[in-house]
């Protein structure tokens, strides 16, 4: 009994901390649960590669949102990757104490910005841009790609900073007794020594890009087509559940649910690779 | 040592009867997102007419209107479109009329359009507006998302069988699709009569002005009926509401909002 009350607050600690992962065993078997049968009725092959969404009759096929789900998470990535890489190697290498202590936390606060001002600031001010001087309706994978690339930057900097950051300091010290010039040592020593740490961080970045509602409802247009360029609207699987949950029942709301599903899947995929390559390095 | 095994159980329990409790005493009405706005206003004048009434009024879409009052989870389901077959057996009654105004840039030279140019346009057949007259500029089409009972209504008065294009732009609110209308100088959207103003152009359908007095007289086509749904014959506090809102206040109280008894 004794023994029992010292080990009380580990127990109610482990409560606690099952609770957490309860929710994701609860989450994960909803949805599953919930979608499995429309793939299994529509087949998962006419599901995942199927061109029609029409659940009024009876059309489910979310090949074109993958589409819509890569092309802007990979918009994202070109855009938002190089300025993230290059701010954390000017926060880590170059800048003056002075201006870190301002860029860090500044950073800190463009995570904290709610996903639904980055959108509504997209489509007041982007948007509006792209139709007056690019064409097309202004919705479009390019400005989704461009709000994405400015939300994930966080992400991207703070891993690669950090990873950057943890370098032995005999790295660079040695690099620079060799004779290389700061630039060299930075190109040839320090980005491949941290290599595995920025991939990392841009996995996160495009899985942070992919898994983002909110603010690409409002700027992407929704359209449930084959993009033919990056002026053109789509539809996203995020955006395809975030859009249409509100009136969806029966069968409608299933297949929501199997999207949920093909998302969890890629999402798990690209975090899974994200774990595995930081862990390879650690090991070393 | 055995006793603290049931804990969690405790624990859980006691969460489950705080998630449970509270006995409704007020009337629930649920469905539409197009009535909603109305249903709330006037439940608002209701309850400060009866006080002591208590109204709750939710959202959710057409549908979920329909099987809240099939499954009991609502006295009162509100729909922006009519009954579906299999749906005939619930009782409902038409609270007012909603025009479906069409509408488009107010910068857009063109302000009528017939029923099969709208149609040509959102099946994804006419591109452009200089094929029906208006400037060269590709035609930017915006629709409602599938499941809203206004998507479906535009679809049953205005498509018929045709499919909206895949590639129309989708907003899932009339709000939605009015901002964007209102600042893309070629786009084409469908929203409810009522909440129309002058940041859009609302087009003329076969040469008759998208207006509540031409809804009134039947010669604007495009209208929709608002339902209240109940699962029985109402009776009760349900029958007190119901008439209330059909009753002479009610109908006065809906025409001040824009809508068409």
């Amino acid at each position: 009994m004794r023994k029992f009350k010292e080990n009380l607050p580990g127990y109610i600690f482990l409560l606690l901390a099952l609770s957490s992962i309860s929710a994701l065993a609860l989450i994960t078997g909803f949805i599953v649960v919930r979608g499995a049968p429309i793939i299994t009725d529509v087949g998962l092959k006419e599901f995942v590669f199927g061109m029609s969404w029409a659940p009024s009759l009876g059309e489910y096929g979310i090949f074109p949102m993958i589409i819509g789900t890569v092309s802007v998470a990979l918009g994202a990535g070109l855009i938002g990757v190089p300025i993230g890489i290059c701010c954390s190697i000017f926060l880590s290498e170059f800048a003056p104490p002075v201006i870190t202590t301002i860029f860090r936390p500044a950073i800190q606060l463009l995570a904290g910005i709610p996903s639904v001002v980055y959108g509504f600031w997209g489509l007041i001010f982007i948007v509006p841009f792209i139709r007056d001087y690019l064409g097309g309706p202004g919705l479009s994978i390019l400005a989704a790609s461009i709000i994405l690339a400015i939300m994930i930057l966080p992400t991207v900097i703070s891993i690669s900073e950090v990873s950057l950051l943890a370098l032995p300091k005999q790295y660079k010290e040695g690099a620079l007794a060799l004779g290389l010039t700061h630039w060299q040592t930075i190109r040839f020593v320090m980005l491949p020594a941290a290599k595995s740490g920025i991939v990392a961080a841009v996995i996160l970045g495009i899985g942070r890009a992919i898994g983002e509602t909110m603010a690409v409802i409002m700027i992407v247009g929704n359209a449930v087509a084959m993009p033919e360029s990056i002026l053109d609207p789509v539809r996203t699987l995020t955006t395809n559940i975030g859009i249409e949950m509100g009136y969806a029942t029966g069968v409608h709301q299933e297949a929501l649910f199997a999207t949920g599903i093909v998302l969890f899947i890629v999402i798990m995929i690209l975090n899974a690779t994200a774990q595995y390559i930081t862990r390879k390095k650690s090991k070393k | 040592m055995k006793k603290y095994k049931i804990l969690p159980l405790i624990l859980l329990a006691l969460l489950l009867s705080a998630c449970g409790g509270g006995s409704r005493t007020g009337i629930v009405v649920a469905g539409s997102t197009s009535v909603q706005p109305y249903a709330e206003y006037l439940a608002e004048e209701y309850e400060k007419i009866f006080p002591g009434a208590h109204v709750e009024i939710s959202g959710g879409g057409s549908s979920v209107g329909v099987n809240a009052v099939e499954s009991g989870v609502a006295d009162i389901g509100m729909s922006s479109r009519s009954l579906k077959d299999y749906e005939d057996h619930l009782w409902s009654v038409e609270i007012a009329k909603d025009g479906l105004a069409i509408i488009i840039n107010p910068s857009n030279p063109i302000d009528n359009l017939t029923r099969g140019q709208i149609c040509a346009i959102y099946s994804g057949e006419v591109t452009n507006w200089s094929e029906l007259g208006g400037n060269d500029a590709r035609i930017h089409v915006m629709a409602r998302e599938e499941g809203s009972g206004t998507r479906s209504q535009f679809t049953e008065l205005v498509m018929g069988n045709i499919r909206i294009t895949p590639k129309a732009i989708v907003q899932n609110s009339n709000g939605a699709i009015k901002q964007l209308v209102t600042n893309d100088p070629y786009s084409i959207g469908f929203i409810s009569l009522g909440v129309v103003d002058e940041s859009v152009k609302a087009i003329k359908i076969d040469g008759v002005a998208a207006s509540i007095e031409n809804v009134r007289n039947r010669r604007y086509s495009l209208y929709r009926p608002f339902l209240f749904i109940t699962k029985e014959e109402p009776e009760g506090k349900v029958k007190d509401y119901i008439d209330f809102v059909l009753s002479d206040i009610g109908k006065q109280l809906l025409i001040s909002e824009g809508l068409i008894p």
